[in-house]
């Protein structure tokens, strides 16, 4: 096994030293402190800064401890902060798709709704906001089956329930399903969940690339598939340009 | 033909932005630069606007470019402002002389009270449909005359140039100090204090007043007609329009028939409802202002009622009390508890506006038993944005004598969903939000386009306007009156808190 990786244990004791400091450090300060080079210390300040882990005051060029570190325990991105975020894009998305859009996370083994905007015709809806839908028959839950390790954990080993004739039952289609799904980015469910309706939707990734929830559309079926009953392309695009611009905006530096 | 698109800047207080619509007033690309606030005294506001005009400088193209737009393509350009904050300028170098004094500055505070205080001072509201109040240009313009030495000599020779923030950018996107444009529009206009609300011209009473020079101030011209070309940043494209930013939002929300309102929820919260072509002046402490001017038709008045902390109540506990990282985990800890545990929030951090006006008043929490946590709180926060919202409701319906049926809203608040529950539950009205939240732009965007024709008319726009999303009311008549009854008497304990030095 190989010893202690230097770099990383330097990293640490940086933090721990501004964790201790009450105030914000310069980085002549924490070279003396840790009896470092003031370049290597530069450089590790660097790379903890691009990771969030510290955060430097642009007035002073200080740094201290970065958002993201507090965070670190709780990793996860807060659902209202979340629809925060992606009102803008969600809006856009569903303008122009013509269809209602929702974003959703995982709660407890189901998609909790955390984001709806209605379909752009004026008619009567209704706000789903904090509903649960089951994950393998909508396109949200299965984008986020196939991006979220965990989230599967509840959904057991045994048959599924049917909501259509066209729901995925049987767990080992599902698996495969979902790995088709990691391979193209995005998700389509037709007639799965309600006869006549279909939905498309790709993952929404935060800071590194973690996917903290997904967006996607969903409206009946003639609108959302061709005549073949395939996804529409160009809806298809909207949906992933959608999710890449919420992702762009959490952070998700490379999509 | 290539598509043609319109392009919005928003010349915001903390930022800059640059937003692309087409056709269908759907948001193409965004770009946004914040610039820094300075705060060299308490209860001073400046921004440099040389740094904000650097920033347009570089959001702009930026804009074009992530929307792989061309200037060619950009049928117009609409500007949507921050109100009433001040900058004077050198005609000539086109260097401003002191950093712009923000609308929240209060350095006014003293001269407004000596203004006040002399006979002419009830001519002021008469003629303007503004208080004579520290949240307005003219005290300021005259504090600078006062302050800056020689300077009202200059303005006097017409050297010196007053404008907010769009008479700013448009002079130096139009040339800056070789032949810029020296113009404001009509809302702009309507809130320095200097502007007879009928005329819709600079008013000598008014100047006289205040000692502003005429030769200092720009043209005043329509919220959309074509004001000339933009030489440099986006060279030969258009400008179309200018608004301050809450009559954008208006404009933005299609609000364009009488007793059609619209909130705009941001750091304060703006209240607005168009009353038509006549003014109509408040009884119940609000604010009588022009709410657009398409063209050469007649104005379009609107009631203001400003609320002066409502997201910044939240921005308070995020950084003043460190109880949530961000702001909407507001309504993610108010979600922990169902109700507020009968504690009260009134956020009169500086005094209340709309429609109390009690610059003496402070805030207070009341109701406070043990059984209080943090969640209780952050309810409160919540519902003090609510409450407030409802007395400007009820000061709006009756000034204006009408009841309001819906309640169009916008703004960075909207996006939390148990805050807008909670103003149609208090309001008893339902709450909609518009497919586009950036109302702001749009309403900038929807004005440049008008007056270029890429939009025919106001009924064109009224089509793109969809819902969103609709909260509708469901709180038991007789326990939003107990509410109501609690929220008031928490108000009634802020009065009076400030005392005169003794
Ligand atoms: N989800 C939310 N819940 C409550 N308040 C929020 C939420 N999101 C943003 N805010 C508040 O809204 C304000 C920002 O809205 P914005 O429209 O950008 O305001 P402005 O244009 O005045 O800067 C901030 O004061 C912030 O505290």
């Amino acid at each position: 096994m190989p010893g202690p990786v230097q770099s990383i244990q330097r990293g640490a004791a940086i933090l721990r030293l501004l964790a201790r400091s009450s105030g914000k450090l310069g980085v002549g300060e924490i070279a003396t402190s840790l009896g470092l080079p003031r370049g290597t210390a530069h450089g590790l300040l660097r790379t903890l800064q691009l990771v969030g882990f510290v955060e430097q005051d642009s007035a002073t060029g200080k740094y201290q401890l970065g958002a993201a570190l507090l965070h670190l325990g709780t990793s996860y991105l807060d659902v209202n902060e979340l629809r925060s975020r992606a009102i803008n894009w969600a809006d856009a998305l569903a303008a122009r798709s013509c269809e209602s859009v929702k974003i959703g996370t995982v709660l407890d083994g189901q998609v909790l709704v955390v984001h709806h905007v209605f379909r752009p015709d004026d008619t009567l809806q209704t706000l789903d906001v904090g509903s649960l839908m089951p994950m393998h028959a909508t396109a949200l839950g299965k984008v986020l089956l196939a991006f979220d390790s965990g989230a599967g954990a509840a959904l057991g080993n045994g048959p599924l329930e049917a909501y259509t004739r066209r729901t995925i039952v049987a767990p080992k289609d599902l698996t495969r399903s979902l790995a088709g799904i990691r391979e193209v980015g995005w998700a389509a469910q037709v007639e799965e969940m309600t006869v006549g309706e279909a939905g498309i939707a790709a993952p929404i990734r935060g800071h590194g690339g973690l996917v903290v929830g997904a967006i996607g559309i969903s409206g009946a079926v003639e609108r959302i598939c061709d005549a073949k009953g395939q996804p529409n392309t160009a809806l298809v695009t909207f949906v992933r340009d959608a999710a890449r611009a919420v992702s762009r905006d959490l952070g998700a530096a490379r999509w | 033909m290539a598509t043609r698109y319109v392009m919005s800047i928003d010349q915001g207080t903390t930022s800059t932005r640059c937003i692309i619509f087409d056709q269908q007033g759907r948001l193409v690309s965004v770009t946004q630069r914040e610039h820094r606030q300075h705060f060299p005294q308490p209860g001073w506001v400046e921004h440099d606007a040389v740094e904000i005009w650097r920033n347009l400088e570089r959001i702009a193209p930026e804009a074009l470019k992530q929307a792989g737009v061309g200037l060619e393509q950009v049928a117009a350009i609409g500007i949507a402002n921050q109100r009433e904050t001040t900058l004077v300028w050198d005609r000539h170098t086109g260097a401003p002389l002191r950093r712009a004094i923000v609308w929240q500055d209060t350095r006014t505070t003293a001269l407004v009270d000596e203004l006040a205080a002399r006979p002419e001072a009830s001519m002021v509201q008469k003629r303007c449909g503004l208080p004579l109040a520290t949240y307005f240009s003219a005290p300021r313009i005259r504090w600078l005359l006062d302050d800056v030495p020689g300077l009202r000599e200059r303005a006097e020779r017409g050297e010196v140039l007053f404008g907010t923030m769009e008479s700013w950018l448009i002079w130096n996107l139009t040339g800056g100090p070789d032949g810029g444009l020296h113009l404001t529009d009509v809302t702009n206009a309507s809130r320095t204090l200097l502007m007879d609300l009928t005329t819709l011209e600079w008013d000598d009473d008014l100047l006289d007043f205040f000692g502003v020079p005429r030769a200092m101030l720009p043209q005043i011209r329509p919220s959309t007609e074509t004001y000339g070309v933009a030489r440099t940043v986006l060279p030969g494209v258009r400008i179309g329009a200018a608004l301050g930013d809450q009559q954008a939002a208006l404009f933005g929300q299609t609000c364009f028939a009488p007793g059609e309102a619209k909130c705009t929820y941001g750091t304060g919260s703006f209240l607005l409802l168009n009353t038509g072509k006549d003014p109509v002046r408040s009884t119940h402490g609000l604010l009588t202002t022009v709410g657009y001017q398409v063209g050469a038709e007649p104005a379009v008045y609107a009631l203001e009622a400003p609320i002066a902390v409502t997201g910044a109540l939240v921005q308070w506990f995020r950084d003043g009390l460190g109880l949530i990282n961000s702001a909407p985990e507001i309504e993610t800890l108010a979600k922990t508890v169902d109700d507020n545990g009968g504690c009260y929030i009134v956020p009169a951090f500086a005094g209340l506006f709309a429609p109390h006006w009690r610059s003496e008043a402070r805030g207070v929490i009341v109701g406070l038993t043990s059984y209080i946590t943090k969640g209780h709180l952050a309810r409160a926060v919540l519902e003090a944005t609510a409450w407030q919202t409802r007395e400007v409701v009820d000061a709006m319906n009756a000034d204006s004598g009408l009841d309001l049926r819906v309640l169009k809203v916008d703004g960075g608040m909207t996006a939390d969903n148990l805050l807008m529950q909670c103003i149609a539950d208090v309001l008893d009205v339902p709450v909609v939000r518009p497919m586009v939240a950036e109302t702001v732009s749009l309403g900038a965007a929807y004005a440049a386009g008008l007056a270029v024709g890429y939009w025919p008319d106001l009924e064109g726009l009224r089509r793109n306007w969809h819902r969103a999303a609709q909260w509708l009311p469901s709180m038991d008549p007789a326990r939003r009156e107990s509410e109501y009854d609690n929220w008031r008497r928490a108000v009634e304990r802020t009065f009076g808190w400030l005392q005169p030095r003794r």
